[in-house]
């Protein structure tokens, strides 16, 4: 059963981590693919698996979100290559923890242009073409601290709560227009994103998931591949959590 | 017929034609007076509706500040021309 078949998909932060899992589940789902991040080589490394696995090489663009004229060069290079977008993941994302007291106004911005303004901006963005075919999905990647919060993230908390908001705001918007917009909200997810995090401090985030072990970037990818596509075509506003039952 | 008259002519079509497929109204309804929040129908919503049917009739991008200052039809005429459209 392939739930992406004949789709034309967009997805940032795709060089790594849940962006990557979901442009190869994607993939392997029969989507076509537009890949958006920072780094060329990382992309061409998810673009090349793609292929490998006999999936379509996907279009790539070398882009930071956080860069608005990047972005909006982005914008034209996505109409470029098609008039046709089914679904939408806005992934990319940064981390740039500190506690409260300690947190530097070039460190909000950072986080709250990249995490949360270029992700309002993209959604603007595809639903006007999404709304020429009266269809479409768009997925954010929220996480569980924007749900629980957590010491140190302060900052991407907000902006993670953000997108929640957003998500919800945009479902009401878009609905009459066919437009679906939902979220997930993964949990502690073994990428390159919680590599810092001391041994002892995992061993206490351990204890606090349920299912006693971190999520894997596929797990989130699949339930991601499952909003994009048809199957959940009565879902709409909600964020879906990926994260073992550690918020309960 | 000359070939900018041609142009211009397909213009104000596509035009009218965008303006009834973003509104959902009828062609035959829309004419020069047409402007946002006063006209029936031409509300937020409906506006995004009318901004994707004139990106992907003329094939541009309008741009956010575009987006916010197209208030009325003549206005719509006005902005397209300063992505190449000849009316």
């Amino acid at each position: 059963m392939k739930l992406l078949e004949d789709s034309v998909g967009w997805i940032t932060g795709a060089s790594r981590g849940i962006g990557k899992a979901t442009a190869l589940e994607a993939a392997r789902h029969g989507a076509r693919l537009i890949l958006l991040a920072r780094s060329r080589d990382g992309l061409e490394e998810t673009a090349l698996e793609i292929e490998k696995e006999g999936g379509v090489r996907p279009q790539i663009i070398v882009c930071d979100v956080a860069d608005e004229s990047s972005l909006k060069a982005a914008f034209g290079e996505v109409r470029g290559y098609t008039n046709q977008l089914d679904f939408l993941v806005n992934n990319a994302g940064i981390l740039r923890d500190a506690v409260i007291g300690m947190i530097s106004s070039k460190q909000i911005a950072e986080v709250l242009q990249t995490n949360l303004i270029s992700l309002i901006q993209i959604m603007q963005f595809v639903a006007r073409i999404m709304m020429g075919a009266k269809s479409g999905s768009i997925v954010n990647v929220a996480s569980i601290i924007g749900r629980s919060g957590n010491e140190g993230q302060v900052v991407y908390g907000a902006s993670k709560a953000g997108v929640i908001g957003a998500t919800k705001s945009a479902a009401r918007e878009l609905a009459p227009h066919g437009i679906r917009v939902n979220a997930v909200a993964p949990g502690v997810i073994a990428t390159g994103m919680i590599a810092n995090i001391p041994e002892s401090k995992m061993v206490e985030l351990l204890r606090t998931i349920k299912m006693g072990r971190l999520g894997q970037a596929e797990e989130v990818a699949k339930i991601i591949c499952l909003l994009a596509s048809d199957y959940t075509s009565y879902v709409t506003g909600q964020v879906v959590g990926v994260d073992g039952g550690m918020w309960l | 017929m000359p070939e900018d008259k041609r142009t211009v002519s397909e213009s104000e079509q596509k035009l009218c034609r965008a303006f009834a497929s973003g509104l959902s109204i009828s062609e035959e309804s829309v004419n020069e007076t047409l402007q946002y929040a006063s006209t029936p129908g031409w509300d937020s919503v409906a506006h995004m509706a009318l901004i994707a049917s004139l990106d992907s009739t003329f094939d541009v991008m309008l741009d956010t500040d575009d987006v916010l200052d197209l208030s009325s039809y003549p206005k719509a005429r006005e902005i397209l021309r300063k992505y190449g459209v000849l009316f």
